[in-house]
């Protein structure tokens, strides 16, 4: 099953704005510390690298590691400057990768 | 005196106090907030596959049910519920897993599945809000009493009854937690200890573990009854779904 995430932008923003983007994803990020029910350790897996573009501009990026928790979310700002799209990109140490796009309105 | 837990049994405490005001401030800020909440993740997925089709009908939930936050509203509140027509006393889950089997001709979803809670989840985020409403009538009078029964029975190596806890020690410290009243009222809950989401009776089987008892499989009779009882003594408490828990 693909990775779900949950991305918030505001609709609209005026141009100048300062508004803040956050973003769920849905994943387990085994940490590579814990041990199945058999005593075999359970390889570290977590999403090691989000990105986010902006019209094509990478205005955000994370290396998270083992020490992010399950279901990570992130929350960060960018300002407002054109109407256009907002694009995330991540990958998982298993080399799943997930994206999400949302629309952003810029108003003068 | 004497004859106390007898009578708590018939009537329980006039206002149920739901797990989450037992919570600290950042778990509560958690749960009230609908973007951080981790569980709405399962809540979104729910939504996804409410319009899937599966199975040999090629049917999705919607293709019968139209509108979820329409046709579901209020459905969850009235869970463990028996059919008119007989049958056994199904939970939500229960309700999900026959409906797939007979009506849309799909494998029954495992238990604790991620495509399970994330229905679960769903059907009854429609309800969130809505307070807890079973009826105990003559269809699942047996139910609600062996569920009953459950609750008050003593078990495991530490010879302790759920009512021990959650009814004679409501509020009070075990280890590092406060001991909440052990209502129901908003699973499939996200459980910070999990990192994931997961059902009432995975949560019900971790409270056997816990008195060192014979856990009953998740979805067995046993603990649908208890769900029952446990719906009977949380009605009043507003639907929370997708709670957060420590």
């Amino acid at each position: 099953m693909s990775m779900l995430a949950r991305v918030q932008v505001p609709a609209q923003a005026r141009r100048g704005d300062v508004f803040p983007i956050r973003i769920a994803i849905q994943h387990s990020m085994e940490t590579g510390y814990r041990p199945d029910n058999f005593g075999r350790r359970i390889p570290k897996n977590v999403i090691n690298t989000l990105t986010c573009r902006y019209n094509g501009v990478e205005v955000f990026r994370a290396e998270m590691g083992s020490g992010v928790s399950a279901n990570p979310q992130l929350q960060f700002y960018l300002r407002a400057e054109n109407s256009g799209e907002l694009v995330f990109d991540w990958v998982d140490d298993s080399g799943q990768r997930g994206s999400e796009r949302a629309p952003i309105t810029v108003t003068a | 005196m004497l004859t106390l837990s007898a009578v708590a049994a018939e009537a329980p405490r006039p206002q149920p106090k739901s797990g989450i005001e037992y919570a600290g401030g950042d778990v509560r800020a958690l749960q009230a907030d609908d973007f951080g909440n981790p569980g709405m993740l399962w809540v979104a997925r729910g939504e996804k596959l409410w319009s899937a089709p599966a199975g040999r009908s090629g049917k999705s939930c919607a293709g019968c049910h139209r509108d979820a936050p329409t046709t579901m509203k209020g459905v969850a509140t009235r869970y463990p519920r028996r059919d008119v027509g007989g049958g056994e006393l199904l939970n939500l889950e229960g309700r999900i897993n026959q409906c797939r089997e007979q009506r849309q001709g799909a494998d029954v979803l495992r238990y604790e599945s991620e495509e399970l809670l994330a229905l679960t989840a769903y059907v009854a985020h429609q309800s969130r809000g809505m307070p807890v409403n079973v009826e105990i009538n003559d269809a699942n009078r047996v139910n609600f009493e062996r569920g009953r029964d459950t609750y008050y029975r003593r078990q495991g190596q530490m010879n302790l009854a759920c009512t021990h806890c959650h009814e004679q020690n409501a509020g009070r410290k075990l280890l590092a937690d406060t001991i909440s009243e052990g209502h129901g009222n908003a699973y499939p809950v996200y459980r910070l200890e999990w990192q994931s989401a997961g059902s009432l009776h995975r949560r019900l089987r971790a409270c056997f573990f816990g008195v060192r008892a014979e856990q009953p499989a998740a979805g067995s009779a046993e603990l649908v009854d208890l769900e029952l009882y446990l719906a009977s003594r949380a009605r009043g408490l507003q639907v929370e779904t997708p709670g957060v828990r420590r």
